[in-house]
């Protein structure tokens, strides 16, 4: 029992990791607030490209869906970090990390925005053109304000799993959470750190987890 | 050499890849056999504990719910390493296959426990009622009425979500599973040229991309009426 207690919950060592997890921890959230929206404005743009009619804009947007859906977000920032320098671009973390999760982000997100779409019905499409709403127009403030709606817990529990990805930065040394509590764990020979850091995303996660379960069931009642 | 002679003998260089073809290969079948073990561990003890949940006992259920929650705030590379490099802390060490086949299993546990618990309540009250008042068990009514009703509802979200857990056979590299991507960089690193990478990244495309065209597929064909 003390063996657990020292090796995963040793007081001493996490008071002394605190402030570099603390450090790593605000990494996170900055790589949050970058890749999160991005990944929205480029998932939002995939899908509006991809619900219009013509077949040569809407087949290769699929495959660049399916695509990125298919690949392994590490196996692309591996790619991207390793792969760049070789054409003499020397790649930072940061930029190599926003890279890949832009292009994973935008299909997951391209992907749920085109089904809230699909699902606003074409009646609202017509009647906000017969009122003389432009295209651009209609789009806007009548159809995607609807498919927005009627995809939020899809657009949350992707959000939870990016948040949770930001965790693959620590393999390309960008110094985020995970990064900083295996920094400390290989200084002290100690698992307390990696402990502490599953405690920050638990606190920072769980609420989350909570609302989507919530609003999973809530959907679900109504079927 | 022009710029693009310089860009394929850099990411297509085919005497490379022919040379890494073998361990990109080892890698592939390694990979396929860790994500077969994850889906059919994740699936079983998933549905496992939704079938407990439907008892509804409560201190059992707030447990169950309790560690669902869990593996689905933490980060599965988090969970990976917890397990590869913690336990050896109090003498329980694992291999990195062991560590990610545990892992990434809690992770497809968890959260197929919330899609089949989401599939039995969504069977209407009805259909429980009718298949007791037939004389039916509790058991029997789970077994030949509910769940047959469930799973189907169950089965897109439960394929996209095995996709994107078995894609995370990938963060085994970090615990030098020798699967695709880690074969990818030790060939990286013994010919300095990054088409191992490419090679690599063709071998997950291979593996990936039907699962997800028949993910794709299997949405519109079970799709939630409406």
């Amino acid at each position: 029992m003390t063996l657990i207690i020292d090796s995963f919950f040793n007081v001493k060592i996490m008071q002394a990791a605190f402030p570099l997890l603390l450090q790593g921890l605000g990494m996170t959230i900055v790589l949050c607030f970058v890749v999160i929206p991005v990944g929205l404005a480029g998932g939002l743009i995939v899908a509006l490209l991809g619900t219009q009619g013509s077949n040569w804009v809407r087949w290769p947007l699929v495959a660049y869906v399916d695509f990125f859906r298919a690949f392994p977000p590490l196996v692309l920032l591996i790619f991207i970090y390793f792969g760049i320098p070789f054409t003499g671009w020397d790649i930072a973390p940061f930029t190599a990390v926003v890279l890949g999760f832009l292009l994973n982000t935008s299909s997951y997100y391209g992907e749920i925005f085109r089904a809230g779409i699909e699902s606003v019905v074409r009646g609202q499409f017509e009647a906000a053109r017969s009122t003389g709403l432009s295209a651009a127009q209609t789009m806007a403030y009548v159809v995607v304000p609807q498919a927005v709606r009627n995809v939020v817990p899809d657009l949350i529990s992707n959000t939870l799993e990016v948040a949770k990805l930001t965790s693959i930065a620590s393999v390309v040394a960008l110094p985020e959470l995970l990064f900083a509590a295996r920094s400390a764990q290989s200084i002290t020979y100690n698992a307390s750190p990696i402990v502490l850091a599953a405690l920050f995303y638990l606190v920072l996660l769980w609420p989350v987890v909570r609302v989507l379960s919530r609003l999973e069931h809530r959907m679900l009642a109504r079927h | 050499m022009t710029d693009l002679d310089r860009f394929l003998s850099t990411f297509f260089n085919l005497e490379v890849m022919a040379r890494y073809l073998p361990m990109i290969v080892d890698g592939f079948v390694l990979t396929t056999y860790l994500a077969l073990v994850i889906i059919a561990t994740g699936l079983t003890a998933g549905l496992l504990l939704a079938v407990i949940r439907s008892q509804q006992i409560r201190l059992v259920n707030w447990t169950i719910v309790f560690l669902v929650d869990m593996f689905r705030a933490l980060p599965p590379l988090v969970i990976i390493i917890m397990i590869y490099f913690a336990l050896p802390n109090v003498g329980l060490g694992v291999s990195g296959f062991v560590a990610v086949w545990i892992s990434l299993s809690l992770v497809l546990t968890a959260f197929a426990e919330e899609i089949f618990w989401a599939g039995i309540v969504s069977v209407s009250k009805g259909q429980w009622e009718a298949a007791r008042s037939t004389g039916l068990r509790f058991e029997q009514a789970l077994l030949y009425v509910v769940l047959p009703q469930a799973v189907r509802l169950t089965i897109p979200p439960l394929t996209n979500r095995a996709i994107a857990i078995t894609k995370g056979t990938a963060l085994g590299s970090v615990v030098a599973v020798p699967e695709i991507l880690t074969q990818a960089q030790t060939g990286l690193s013994f010919s300095y040229n990054p088409s191992t990478l490419t090679l690599g990244a063709l071998a997950y495309l291979i593996l990936f991309v039907p699962f997800v065209v028949f993910g794709r597929w299997i949405e519109t064909r079970f799709a939630w009426k409406r």
